[in-house]
C-alpha cells in the first residue's frame, strides 16, 4: 500500500488505482502479419522485473485516466510518473 | 543411513533429553559438478530432487536455495489440498498429487500431518451455483470425489456458517470434496529434504543463483554466491522469482509476480473442522492443529516482490469472513504476512522444457501451488530425467501460450485469482 501522485488529481491512496501491467508494449501495427510466436510475445510474455519497472496505472476510482509509472518492484518505491504519450524518463 | 523415526526412537531420545537427534539433512559445500541442479528449495524443488533420486536414480544432484529451505511460499501458504478442478488436464495433475499425499507420511517416514477434513466451496449467486454444479459433474467424470450440497446441507456440514438469506451474499449451496484437506507445510519441505538427503542429494542453503551459463542453446552451469556449479540440467522451481531466473537465461515467461496475503488468529478451541472456501466474496478459512484460524486473503493487482500486501485486501477478506461467520467477530488476529506468487494468464502452472536445452521451468502455480507439491515434484522429476514431459504434465508446457491451447482455470479455481 502506498501513495500515488496522479498527474491529474495529485496524491491519492493506492487503493483508488488499478494496476494495468507492463507499459510500452506496442500494439502490433499489422496484426494479420503476426506469427503465433509474435502473438504469444505480445499477449502473454512479460518482463516481470524485480527492480525498476515501467507500468501503466489507471485512477479507477478518481479521474479514471491512464498514466505511466516507473516503480521499483523490490520495494514499491515510485521513481517517476508521466502521462500517456510522454516519453519515459531515462533510467 | 538415516535413523528411522518411530515411537522407539522417540523413547530412546527422551533418555538423552532429545539432545542427540541426528541431523535431518547435511549442510554440504557445493561440488564442482552435478548431473542436475534444482534452483529453489521449497516444497516443489525438494520434492523434485527427492523423486529424481528415488525414481530416476539421479543421486549426483543438488538443490540450491537462496535463503533457507521452505522459507518462501512453502512456509507462507494456507496449506489447503484439493483436486476439484474443472478441466481434465488440471484434474489429472492435482488428483495425481492428492493420491501421493494420501501415503506421503509413511513414504517419507515423516509426519506431514495430512488431514482429509474435506474442502467445501460455497456458492453465493446463481452463476456460482451453475458453475459449481458443472464442476461437480466434471470432477465425477474424472473420478474425483465431489458432491453438491444444498444450503441446508452446507449448514449441517459446517454449523457456524451464517446461511441466513438476508446477508449480502447469501449461501445458495456449495460443493464438498471429502478427500481434500490440509497438511503441515513445513513438514512437507523437511520430510522431502530429509528423504532426498538420505539418497545423496546435496541441499545447499544460503546459495543464491546469480547467472545461468549457456553454451549456445545448451545450459553449462550456474553462477552462484558459492561459486560456479557445472551442470547440464537446471530445473528452476523459484515460484515468485521465476522471471528473475528466466531473465538471467535471456528467456521471458508469461508470468506476473504479485503479493498474496494470509493471516492467522489467536488460537482457540476447535470450532471449524473442515476447510471452507468462498470464491465470490474471497474468503477462506480453516483451523490449524494449534487452534489458529488460518485465513487466506487475495492478491494485489500490481507486480511486487516485497512480500507485503495492501491493507484493503485483508479488510475485504475479513469483511466477508465476519458476514459468513458472525461467531468470529471478536477474534483477534495474531499474524499477517505476504508471499510472492507467480501468476500465469490462464491461472495454470508451467512444468516444461524451454527453448534452451537442459533448462526446465516449474512455475506459474500462482495462488494455489501447495496442494500440488508431491505431484509437481514427481512430474517435474520425470520431465528433467527423460527430457520429455509425463503425460499428466504435457498440457502444462510453455508452448501453450503460442498454440493457444490454454488450460483456463480462472473460472474453475475455487478462489478468485
Amino acid at each position: 500500500m502506498f501513495l500515488i501522485n496522479c498527474p491529474y488529481c495529485g496524491e491519492r491512496d493506492q487503493q483508488e488505482f488499478k494496476a494495468g501491467g507492463e507499459a510500452h508494449i506496442e500494439r502490433p501495427k499489422q496484426p494479420t502479419e503476426l506469427s503465433d510466436d509474435e502473438w504469444a510475445e505480445y499477449l502473454f510474455m512479460r518482463k516481470n522485473i524485480k527492480g525498476v519497472q515501467f507500468e501503466r496505472w489507471n485512477h479507477a476510482h478518481g479521474c479514471r485516466k491512464w498514466f505511466n509509472m516507473v516503480r521499483d518492484t523490490s520495494n514499491d518505491e515510485i521513481k517517476a510518473i508521466y502521462k500517456m504519450g510522454e516519453k519515459p524518463p531515462a533510467q | 543411513m538415516k535413523n528411522k523415526y518411530s515411537v522407539f526412537s522417540l523413547i530412546k531420545n527422551a533418555f538423552s533429553y532429545h539432545e542427540n537427534w541426528q541431523r535431518a539433512w547435511k549442510d554440504p559445500t557445493p561440488k564442482k559438478e552435478y548431473d542436475a541442479v534444482i534452483v529453489g528449495g521449497g516444497g516443489h524443488g525438494l520434492a523434485t530432487a527427492y523423486y529424481l533420486a528415488k525414481k530416476h536414480n539421479m543421486n549426483n544432484i543438488a538443490v540450491v536455495e537462496k535463503g533457507w529451505i521452505g522459507g518462501g511460499n512453502t512456509g507462507r501458504n494456507t496449506t489447503i489440498i484439493r483436486s476439484n478442478y474443472l478441466w481434465d488436464a488440471s484434474a489429472g495433475l492435482y488428483d495425481h498429487a492428492l493420491k501421493i499425499w494420501e501415503g506421503l507420511s509413511q513414504e517419507l517416514n515423516y509426519n506431514v500431518m495430512f488431514s482429509q477434513r474435506g474442502v467445501m466451496n460455497l456458492a453465493h449467486n446463481l452463476q456460482d451455483v451453475r458453475d459449481l454444479k458443472r464442476r461437480t459433474h466434471a470432477n465425477r467424470l474424472n473420478g474425483i470425489d465431489a458432491v453438491y450440497l444444498s444450503t441446508e446441507e452446507v449448514k449441517k456440514f459446517c454449523p457456524i456458517i451464517n446461511t441466513s438469506p438476508d446477508i449480502r451474499y447469501p449461501v445458495l449451496g456449495g460443493t464438498l470434496q471429502r478427500r481434500a484437506g490440509t497438511a503441515r507445510h513445513d513438514a512437507v519441505a523437511w520430510g522431502y529434504a530429509r528423504g532426498a538427503d538420505a539418497m545423496g542429494v546435496d541441499i545447499i542453503q544460503n546459495c543464491e543463483v546469480k547467472g545461468i551459463k549457456r553454451n549456445g542453446d545448451s545450459v553449462e552451469g550456474i553462477e552462484t554466491t558459492k561459486g560456479f556449479i557445472k551442470t547440464k540440467k537446471v530445473g528452476v522451481v523459484a515460484a515468485g522469482h521465476s522471471s528473475v531466473i528466466a531473465n538471467m537465461a535471456g528467456l521471458r515467461l508469461p508470468l506476473e509476480s504479485k503479493p498474496l496475503q494470509a493471516l492467522v488468529s489467536e488460537p482457540v478451541k476447535p470450532i471449524i473442522d473442515t476447510v471452507v472456501m468462498s470464491n465470490a466474496v474471497h474468503a477462506y478459512v480453516s483451523q490449524s492443529d494449534k487452534g489458529e484460524l488460518v485465513i487466506g486473503a487475495g492478491t494485489d493487482d500490481y507486480v511486487s516482490y516485497t512480500q507485503k500486501g495492501s491493507h484493503q485486501i485483508v479488510e475485504g477478506t475479513l469483511n466477508a469472513i465476519l458476514e459468513l461467520y458472525p461467531i468470529f467477530s471478536r477474534m483477534r488476529m495474531l499474524r499477517q504476512w505476504g508471499g510472492i506468487v507467480d501468476i500465469c494468464p490462464d491461472a495454470s502452472p508451467i512444468l516444461s522444457k524451454t527453448s534452451i536445452k537442459g533448462l526446465y521451468f516449474n512455475c506459474g502455480w500462482g495462488t494455489g501451488g501447495f496442494k500440488a507439491t508431491p505431484g509437481s515434484g514427481d512430474l517435474f522429476a520425470h520431465t528433467i530425467a527423460n527430457d520429455e514431459p509425463h503425460k499428466l504434465n504435457a498440457a502444462f508446457n510453455l508452448n501453450r501460450f503460442v498454440s493457444g491451447d490454454l488450460v483456463d482455470e480462472h473460472g474453475a479455481a475455487a478462489v478468485a485469482h
